[in-house]
């Protein structure tokens, strides 16, 4: 972490951005394919053959490429330099906390003793691996102000799922058929997806003039028929939701629950317990705020943490202690049941639990506070240049709206995400909210140094100016990668998923 | 904005073309652009029911997807085939060359009320 | 930098939390030094028995294979590693090939048409492929699965249907065979079943006659969907060859590293005409302005961001480097080396069961072709023997078939795989009391 000291630095021009190191591309393995070819050798068989298969069992082709070693190396890397990453630079992708992750969380991930050990092994053979997985489930409690922690939810959507189920295990429980679940308009997509997967129908709910939620379109929602809100906070405007501890309430008022979409917790982490806010049920997701590396989209984890009257909904198994010892703990009758194979994505809990034990829990809340100060720099910065929706105090991340520069220039905010790669920026998330047009997310987190944000400030200054002087130059952007923007409508019209076989034929055959 | 004088209009930015008995209908030149580039449609059969206010396809862009709602009740005539493989018609022309299908109203005396002429749309859109 | 945010202090950011809430004293261990980590972790490391230097006969879903050194080399590179989601095709054409080269392998692989950017793993690739075969068959309300699924993925299958409210008939498997009996579905199904599901080779090793269960289901109206084990797919006839309309599977067994039970990858395969009712992302062929081509995410209309409520699944973030890793090592292996680990799978496993059926009360209940998995009944209870191989000589035996709920107690599922040497399998088989009761002269 590192909230950097005051110096100011020059913008990069335009040419030496973020594409300009990118290569041309690889032709695909396929074109590179040559008969004969392999990349590995295993070691001989030793034991003797059987009788094989008979052959109306086995099949007669198996068309994947054919490469050597060396080939395939440099396959993967050329085609690897064709991205960008936060390791290369500035990612300040809205919702998405792209921070930097510790090398160390890998190296130990990797140890044989955490990698090499199989899901269905007697527990006595893995303690080591129980006690860090009840320790991580203690310690997200800790944090969440919710006592029960579930670690198999692979991803944040999976934990919405989770907790949506949940949801509705808590009414049948009671006997209450509720079909509604409450959504602010300002959600993540992910929030009405989990709750139609659930069951549910979502109504959603205005955000106020404040950029929190409406507190009276609330009350009006609020009926018999409600099952819960899923709401996020600090929500996706940035914005800690103002009232959130009277929203709790008239949700439980009105005998639903309250989710708490936990995608933004790196503002929240010793800030206050979501738990303590009223929330009966949040994801966490490790790959967001334990620092977890995004893997190009996954694999992310989705810890889900409930109130201790929701425990008993949990997924099975759950980790707990008897003593020195540590052990799954699979009755759970009233369970909503296993949402995936195994115990979740065991990996990157190990990730989650080195970055939790590098920072401990000062280290995490000022981590918390960094990102949060670093957000607000950038807000303030761009105040005067891009319109604040809701100018006030942000959280970890800053919503602009380029609205009148679409207005006035004919630039679009898609135009100017796409010229900030010239600069050497990961464009930050565009167009979403929803609700605030033109949008630009912008979340710099914690482990950026003031000299990159006052570079991504100089970047977004300079573009506007290029916005009002050279509109085209933005509009055309960006120059410096191997491709220009692609023609997504034609991929869109006529889908080409798969490359073709050498024959032109279908994969499919045989029917 | 190209808003044909002859034609009827819904808040759901469709419109329709009474042509004898049979109602064309499509979406208006604003609800194209405002989709930006179409790339696929799902519309119903031919001999299908559709009813006033109720989902009769999804229209997709890039970014986007949107329910179609009827803005009549009665039966599907026919379906504009070409836009399977030319769903860009609807962009190119919307009013024309982009229509969706053709119904037989079966209630358009009762329902007829709650579409607007291109004055009222054009005021909707303002 | 708080100057000009116009701030006097960085707890007045945090004006507008709850100030009874604000700042709560977590009871939280203190942070530690990078090098302190290390130490720590290998202790927690140490007190696992690992696979490296155990002899492993475990299976079940998750599958012990030979990881080439370019594959975790590769993996690690940060461009791949520490990118996400490629919302920008500009600078994501490394992950967005790879997806696509990822998605053209896995198609062949499962002799389907299309593939997409994975799922989370096997278990949640099989229950969204159940709920679009519900949208397929839009009006039915019932998916059938056979009882050799294995019984994890049942589990979430159960969950993942309880939702939307569809219901779930199981297809007991044949009791002398360990397979699913099409007249058993035939049986099973009516014109509210959507779908049947089962598994290729299933959960107790036998291959499925999954031709004759794709005509059942397709007599009876509903889709047939194949839960199937990549590593098999390279002798076996695909799921597509044999009448599937979706086929999934757990990718973990293409060179991925056991993780203790994740992160794994879902596949998820189909024919072109399903496309637009699959979940999850896919990549697509596309050019520039200049012709130059690209790849990018495309059909997104399904996904949530978009279209919220009435998307296709909920998924955002999957497993793409995991699809990564599994697309590196089907570069590196090709199609002779992804045979010859299935051939040394089928070999090995063979060996294992014929020496463990030279030992006196060692039965095999179900005498069916199988891959490299199969289900003895030793004369002790397998827990007690998975004691005595791990005490006495350090081996991690097989699964004890007892602890699910399928009528299968004191039977024993075990595994051998290319890492399962001679000597290693020789001395599981010499530890089995029993041994040398009735060995071969």
């Amino acid at each position: 972490m590192n909230a950097g000291q005051e110096h100011p630095t020059a913008v990069a021009g335009a040419g030496a951005g973020a594409g300009a190191a990118l290569l041309p591309a690889p032709p695909l393995l396929f074109e590179q394919s040559v008969p004969g070819r392999t990349g590995v050798q295993l070691a001989p068989l030793d034991v003797p053959r059987s009788a094989p298969l008979p052959d109306e069992l086995l099949r007669t082709e198996l068309p994947l490429p054919e490469l050597s070693e060396p080939e395939v190396v440099r396959h993967f890397t050329n085609t690897s330099r064709r991205n960008f990453s936060v390791d290369q630079g500035f990612y300040p992708l809205g919702s998405c906390t792209m921070k930097y992750n510790p090398k160390i969380n890998d190296q130990v991930a990797n140890l044989p003793g955490l990698a090499a050990i199989h899901p269905y092994q007697d527990e006595a053979t893995v303690q080591g691996a129980l006690r860090m997985l009840w320790e991580l489930q203690e310690w997200l409690g800790e944090i969440a102000g919710l006592p029960a922690v579930s670690l198999q939810p692979s991803a944040g959507a999976h934990g919405e799922l989770t907790g949506a189920l949940i949801i509705r295990a808590f009414h049948e429980a009671a006997g209450r058929q509720r079909t509604t679940m409450l959504v602010p308009d300002s959600a993540h997509g992910t929030n009405p997806a989990t709750a139609a997967m659930a069951g549910y129908r979502s109504r959603t709910v205005p955000t106020g003039p404040d950029g929190s939620l409406d507190f009276a379109a609330l009350q009006d929602a609020l009926d018999a028929d409600v099952a819960g809100l899923m709401i996020t906070n600090p929500n996706t405007l940035g914005l800690f939701v103002e009232g959130i501890t009277d929203i709790a309430a008239a949700v439980h008022e009105a005998g639903g629950l309250v989710y708490m979409d936990g995608a933004n917790m790196n503002a929240m982490v010793g800030v206050a317990r979501p738990g303590d806010l009223g929330t009966d049920i949040l994801h966490f997701n490790l790959h967001k705020t334990f620092s977890v590396p995004h893997g190009g989209g996954g694999p992310g984890a989705g810890a889900t943490a409930v109130t201790a009257d929701l425990a008993p909904y949990l997924p099975p198994p759950v980790v707990c202690r008897d003593g020195d010892t540590y052990r799954h703990d699979y009755r759970r009758p009233r369970s909503i049941g296993r949402v995936r194979a195994f115990y979740g994505n065991f990996n990157n809990a190990v990730r989650g639990y080195a970055y939790l034990r590098s920072l401990g829990g000062d280290g995490l809340s000022e981590m918390s506070r960094l990102a949060v100060l670093n957000a607000n720099y950038v807000r303030a910065a761009l105040a005067d240049h891009l319109e604040l929706p809701y100018p006030r105090i942000c959280k970890h991340e800053a919503v602009f709206s380029a609205r009148l520069v679409a207005r006035d220039h004919g630039v679009r905010t898609l135009d100017i995400a796409k010229r900030l790669i010239d600069y050497g920026i990961h464009p930050p998330t565009i167009y979403f909210p929803l609700i605030v047009p033109e949008a630009l997310m912008v979340e710099p987190t914690e482990t950026e140094s003031k000299d990159t944000l006052d570079h991504f400030i100089a970047a977004l200054r300079a573009i506007l100016a290029e916005a009002a002087a050279t509109p085209e130059l933005v509009r055309t952007a960006p120059h410096s990668t191997p491709i220009g923007r692609l023609d997504e409508a034609t991929a869109a019209r006529r889908p080409v998923l798969t490359w073709p076989l050498p024959d032109g034929g279908s994969p499919r055959r045989g029917k | 904005m190209n808003i044909p004088e002859h034609l009827h209009y819904t808040a759901e930015h469709e419109w329709l073309h009474q042509d004898g008995e049979i109602t064309v209908i499509g979406i208006t030149d604003h609800a194209q652009g405002e989709l930006g580039d179409v790339v696929y449609l799902e519309l119903p059969e031919v001999g299908s029911e559709i009813v006033q206010g109720e989902s009769f396809g999804v229209i997709e862009s890039v970014k986007a997807a949107s329910d179609l709602y009827a803005p009549i009740s009665g039966e599907v005539t026919a379906v504009n085939g070409d836009l399977e493989a030319a769903p860009q018609r609807v962009n190119e022309s919307p009013y024309d060359d982009g229509w969706l299908i053709e119904v037989r109203p079966s209630r358009f005396a009762d329902e007829q009320d709650t579409l607007l002429d291109a004055s009222a749309y054009r005021d909707l859109l303002a | 930098m708080l100057a000009s945010i116009g701030a006097a202090s960085i707890d007045e950011l945090f004006a507008d939390v709850p100030r009874a809430h604000r700042f709560p004293r977590l009871d939280l261990p203190d942070g530690l030094s990078e090098q302190e980590v290390a130490a720590l972790f290998r202790g927690l490391a140490e007190r696992n028995g690992a696979t490296d230097t155990h002899s492993c006969f475990l299976g079940a879903g998750a599958y012990h294979h030979y990881t080439p050194a370019l594959v975790p080399h590769l993996l690690f590179r940060s461009e791949l590693y520490t990118a996400y989601t490629p919302y920008q095709p500009e600078v994501s054409q490394g992950t967005l090939q790879t997806i696509f080269e990822f998605q053209t392998m896995i198609a062949r692989l499962f002799g389907m048409e299309v593939a997409n950017a994975s799922m989370y793993d096997g278990s949640t690739a099989l229950a969204e492929a159940a709920l679009m075969a519900a949208r397929l068959r839009r009006g039915r309300t019932t998916i059938a699965v056979s009882e050799a699924v294995h019984p994890e993925y049942r589990e979430v299958l159960a969950t993942y249907l309880s939702g939307i409210g569809l219901r779930i008939v199981t297809v007991p498997f044949d009791r002398a065979t360990g397979c699913t009996e099409p007249a058993a579905v035939a049986a099973a199904i009516d014109p509210d079943t959507a779908a049947v599901l089962v598994q290729y080779p299933n959960f107790l090793g036998a291959i499925e006659p999954v031709a004759e269960l794709s005509e059942v289901a397709h007599a009876g109206g509903a889709l047939s969907v194949v839960s199937a084990d990549p590593v098999a797919q390279a002798i076996l006839r695909p799921p597509g060859e044999l009448g599937a309309d979706i086929a999934t599977a757990e990718g973990q067994p293409l060179g991925l590293p056991l993780f203790y039970g994740g992160p794994y990858v879902g596949l998820l395969a189909t024919s072109m005409r399903n496309v637009r009712q699959m979940p999850g992302r896919l990549a697509g062929l596309a050019h520039d302005g200049d012709g130059r081509r690209g790849f990018v995410l495309t059909l997104k209309p399904r996904e949530q961001d978009i279209r919220r409520e009435k998307a296709t699944s909920n998924i955002c973030t999957n497993e793409a480097l995991i699809a990564t890793a599994v697309t590196i090592y089907l570069a590196a292996l090709g199609p002779a080396g992804l045979r010859e680990v299935a051939d040394q799978c089928y070999h090995r496993s063979h060996y294992l069961a014929d020496r463990l059926g030279e030992l006196a009360g060692m039965d095999r209940p179900f005498a069916t072709p199988f891959f490299r998995e199969f289900v003895v009944r030793p004369p002790l209870p397998p827990a007690e023997l998975n004691r005595r191989l791990w005490e006495r000589e350090g081996i991690i035996g097989g699964l004890d078939l007892g602890r699910f709920d399928l009528d299968l107690d004191g039977c024993w599922l075990l595994t051998a795989t290319e890492l399962n040497s001679r000597a290693a399998i020789d001395r599981l088989v010499q530890a089995v009391p029993g041994y040398p009761d009735r060995t071969h002269s």
